[in-house]
């Protein structure tokens, strides 16, 4: 990374849209417009409106059960899965808003990938896993191409050298780091233009998390990456902007060492003073 | 006073097993003193005769194995997908309690109801006749409940976390389903499956009812062929009085028992066999 672009003036920057846009310049890849998500009658997420830059890693941040996660889970239409729920609002990727009808959820989702907080590889081999996403969408028609691909894959999660001798072997043999990696494999296969990830090292040690965090900052100049962390550190060392959640809503998105240096909001100051959460 | 306690629930528990497994151990003891020197290969590629030293049960074994082959092929497909659709894809609510209440009572039903159900329906109205395909579309039914239910069962107890992981890759809900759910789901899948056909292989009663022959002097070569199966030749030659009958009945009983081994043996087999990635 160059030297971060100079800090405008703090006092009297409207707080997200202008804030956002004092982001290193790339083009927004996700925008999100008055975003709502109900589970039954209960509001989980409340007019939410921000955007996350194409090759940027923005981070979600707050304390437990603010809805960071599932503000995740509406980028790819996860929750869709989710009986009784609604959603208000337009989530746009590329200026195309998802939840418009016709949507192609499956095509959506091949290019949101998404890594979960608890690795979930398939009870299959290593190398089955990664090839799954490949196989399904079609993206490899010959098996030289399928090898190739999954090698490239495994190479991008940082996994290949430690795995290369026993492709055959079931995933759920290797470490925990080591599957979440090949979960991180897994989604990169199928050529994903952003990464989504709840929590990608939570479940993890110190040295498999710098791995993954390593990982994250190396994906970023082929990826959009959002991820969501209730480690603020992690959020500190990965990401570009950080995005601070409360109760549904949305408190503040800024640029990190701006997020952690200097707040607006009182509540964020609070929070990554740990004050409460 | 709670060690007492203990103590006697240690005591009885271990009584009633000894008990259940005492009275199973006098029937196969019986079972083998009285029929075991009549298993020969004679025995099982001989027509039925009225001389029991000459009488075989061939006709019987190979019947038994096509109804429930048949059954097989006929009661599995249905399940599994019936299964499929009831638990992914039908939508929550009373009508589905209603479905599942209805399905369990089913499992429950005396099988001889099945025998009129299949004799009305299978025998008259669709005139298969009293062929190895009525005999083995009537099993199918009797077994059709316990493959259901247990098949949802075994889908339940696939973690959504996988589910998951297959849609954010760009799989649809039947590719899902197909590779990632199913095989995860199969092992308890196959459990249930054997026990339901260890059922029906030893059905008589819905059998008989469909018209299932007692004395079949040729073995079934088709599925419009009459036929009949091991339990209701070893129910035959029980009510002969001849006692050398009697012992080609205990021979026919430990033919039912050794079918039955091979039937759970190629269960555990396959189960083993898609186990090989266990879910931690």
């Amino acid at each position: 990374m160059t030297t971060a672009p100079s800090i405008p003036s703090l006092s009297d920057v409207a707080r997200r849209s202008a804030s956002a846009q004092s982001l290193p310049e790339t083009p927004f890849k996700i925008e999100v417009d008055r975003l709502s998500f109900f589970y039954g009658e209960k509001r989980a997420l409340e007019d939410i409106s921000i955007g996350m830059r194409a090759n940027k890693v923005t981070a979600f941040i707050g304390p437990s059960g603010c809805g960071k996660s599932t503000f995740l889970r509406t980028l790819n239409r996860m929750n869709d899965i989710i009986p009784r729920t609604r959603i208000d609002g337009a989530v746009k990727i590329d200026g195309q808003d998802i939840y418009a009808s016709g949507t192609d959820v499956v095509e959506l989702r091949r290019r949101v990938g998404m890594v979960f907080q608890k690795s979930n590889p398939f009870p299959k081999s290593i190398f089955d896993n990664v090839a799954y996403g490949l196989r399904i969408n079609g993206l490899a028609t010959t098996n030289a191409e399928m090898e190739e691909q999954v090698e490239r894959s495994l190479k991008s999660a940082a996994l290949w050298d430690e795995v290369k001798d026993r492709l055959r072997e079931s995933a759920l043999a290797l470490s925990g780091g080591q599957q979440q990696r090949v979960c991180i494999a897994r989604a990169l296969a199928v050529q994903p233009e952003i990464l989504l990830m709840d929590e990608p090292a939570s479940a993890l040690d110190p040295i498999a998390t710098q791995r993954i965090e390593e990982l994250i900052y190396q994906l970023k100049q082929d990826y959009t990456i959002v991820i969501v962390t209730h480690n603020m550190q992690q959020a500190a060392r990965v990401s570009d902007s950080t995005a601070v959640f409360w109760l549904g809503r949305l408190v503040e998105h800024d640029r990190t060492d701006k997020i952690f240096t200097a707040p607006s909001e009182k509540l964020t100051e609070d929070y990554i003073t740990g004050r409460f959460g | 006073m709670a060690r007492a306690g203990d103590w006697a629930l240690q005591a009885g528990g271990l009584l009633t097993t000894a008990a259940a497994l005492g009275v199973l151990a006098v029937l196969l003891m019986d079972v083998f003193a009285d029929g075991l020197g009549r298993v020969s290969w004679q025995f099982l590629t001989s027509l039925p005769s009225r001389r029991p030293s000459a009488a075989g049960i061939y006709p019987a074994l190979v019947g038994s194995i096509f109804v429930i082959a048949l059954t097989a092929a006929m009661a599995i497909p249905v399940g599994i997908g019936a299964a499929i659709y009831l638990e992914e894809y039908g939508a929550r609510g009373r009508w589905a309690r209603l479905i599942e209440i209805n399905i369990a009572n089913l499992a429950g039903v005396p099988s001889i109801i099945y025998g009129l159900l299949g004799l009305g329906l299978f025998v008259r109205a669709l005139m298969l006749g009293r062929s190895v395909i009525a005999g083995a579309a009537t099993l199918a039914l009797l077994v059709l409940p316990v493959v259901i239910l247990s098949t949802r069962e075994a889908l339940r107890t696939v973690p959504a976390s996988l589910r998951e992981g297959s849609y954010a890759l760009g799989a649809t809900k039947w590719q899902t389903i197909w590779h990632q759910v199913l095989p995860v789901a199969l092992p308890g899948t196959l459990t249930g499956i054997i026990l339901a056909l260890s059922r029906a292989i030893g059905e008589t009663a819905p059998l008989i009812t469909i018209g299932a022959l007692t004395y079949v002097p040729f073995a079934p070569d088709s599925i419009w062929s009459p036929f009949t199966v091991l339990p209701i030749q070893i129910f035959n030659w029980v009510s002969r009085p001849q006692a050398d009958f009697l012992r080609n009945a205990a021979a026919g009983i430990i033919v039912l028992l050794v079918l039955l081994l091979m039937l759970n043996g190629v269960a555990a087999w396959l189960r083993d066999r898609y186990q090989t990635h266990r879910l931690v």
